[in-house]
């Protein structure tokens, strides 16, 4: 009983700790929903994209490509790129998981998303032993799906109504969203150094072809933040031999 | 064009992608720079989604300047969050700033 109530708690931090991320995702579900409805899909489309994808970039990217006539392969090679970010956040979080049965690996890898990935990844630094925390995970992943589902379902059905809904601009709430994600993990230098790094390559590729900038600007961005790191860490020991070298003078 | 046969397309694509890692677990390796690495992924892979939106709006040039939303919202919603460090506020501030700055400013 004592662990059933802490697998329910552990869920439930979860699901209440990606609140802020619900929140920002919703604009995104209704204007997802809102575009398939001016789109040539069928509504129900829209909501199958949702509940078998999961995945927000690529599916407004899919719209996207569907309105320019554009095949099938480069629609999936596209999806393949766009998407190919959850691979690195799969590794990250897989020390965390590979003690689980496939029962769980599985769906726990189809409910990683941008959000889900910002939220665990924190709760696993402050908890790197946790025996319960694929129960916070599940219920971090489960809360983005059914407000994903949620959000889809009712842009698709005011999507006709309010077919001018995405020229209000409600994709800003993508930007705040992502704002409020990046600061706090520019605290320390190497992380700035990599965003600035990032936002710079990716400003200047941005009219690469299938989202290839997003991965050049990446790229980038990590190298800029691991020379940084290596060069903070040098400079750490170094100070650290110096205040060694100091005491060892001063002691008789 | 069958959308269903492109939506499964789409499916079995992401799901390979992000849940390969998870389910062939210790039989993949990452070397220790590697893992550097990935700890750099989240703030770069954000950055570099919503820079072009904020600095050029339009898909044409820079826009640096007062009569950009986007611009103006972005950089209060960066000042909110490394003053208050918390989410909800700096969504809700940016939010506000943007709609306030379209309707009311310009």
């Amino acid at each position: 009983m004592a662990r059933h109530s802490t697998r329910t708690s552990h869920f439930l931090a979860g699901a209440r700790d990606t609140l802020p991320m619900l929140v920002g995702a919703a604009p995104f579900g209704l204007i997802f929903g809102a575009l398939v409805s001016a789109s040539p899909l069928a509504l129900w489309h829209g909501q199958l994209m949702s509940l078998l994808v999961f995945a927000g970039s690529s599916q407004f990217v899919a719209v996207g490509l569907v309105a320019g006539q554009t095949g099938l392969l480069v629609i999936w090679l596209t999806t393949f790129i766009v998407n190919l970010r959850h691979v690195l956040y799969a590794a990250t979080l897989q020390p965390h998981v590979s003690h689980l049965p496939a029962r769980w690996r599985w769906p726990l890898g189809f409910l990683l998303t941008d959000e889900t990935f910002a939220i665990t990844s924190v709760y696993y630094q402050r908890h790197p032993h946790a025996p319960l925390g694929h129960w916070y995970f599940l219920g971090s992943g489960l809360a983005m799906y059914l407000n994903w589902q949620g959000w889809t379902l009712l842009g698709l059905l005011f999507g006709a109504a309010f077919p001018r809904l995405q020229t209000l601009g409600l994709d800003f709430a993508m930007v705040a969203t992502f704002i409020a994600i990046v600061v706090p993990q520019c605290k320390r230098l190497p992380w700035l150094a990599a965003a600035l790094a990032a936002g710079a390559v990716a400003y200047a590729s941005r009219n690469m072809p299938y989202k290839l900038g997003l991965l050049a600007a990446v790229l980038v961005g990590i190298a800029v933040g691991i020379v940084s790191l290596h060069h903070e860490r040098r400079r750490q020991s170094d100070a650290q031999q110096g205040e060694r070298r100091t005491a060892s003078k001063e002691t008789p | 064009m069958n959308y269903t046969v492109m939506i499964a397309g789409m499916a079995v694509v992401t799901i390979f992608i992000k849940a390969v890692i998870f389910v062939l677990g210790d039989r993949v390796s990452f070397p220790p720079l590697l893992r550097e690495a990935l700890a750099f992924v989240p703030v770069t892979v954000l950055t570099a989604i919503i820079v072009p939106m904020v600095l050029a709006p339009h898909g044409h040039g820079l826009e640096l300047t007062w009569r950009n939303p986007q611009l103006v919202a972005a950089l209060a919603a960066i000042v909110v969050c490394a003053a208050t460090r918390h989410q909800l506020l700096t969504i809700g501030v940016a939010l506000a700033v943007f709609f306030g700055w379209q309707f009311g400013v310009l």
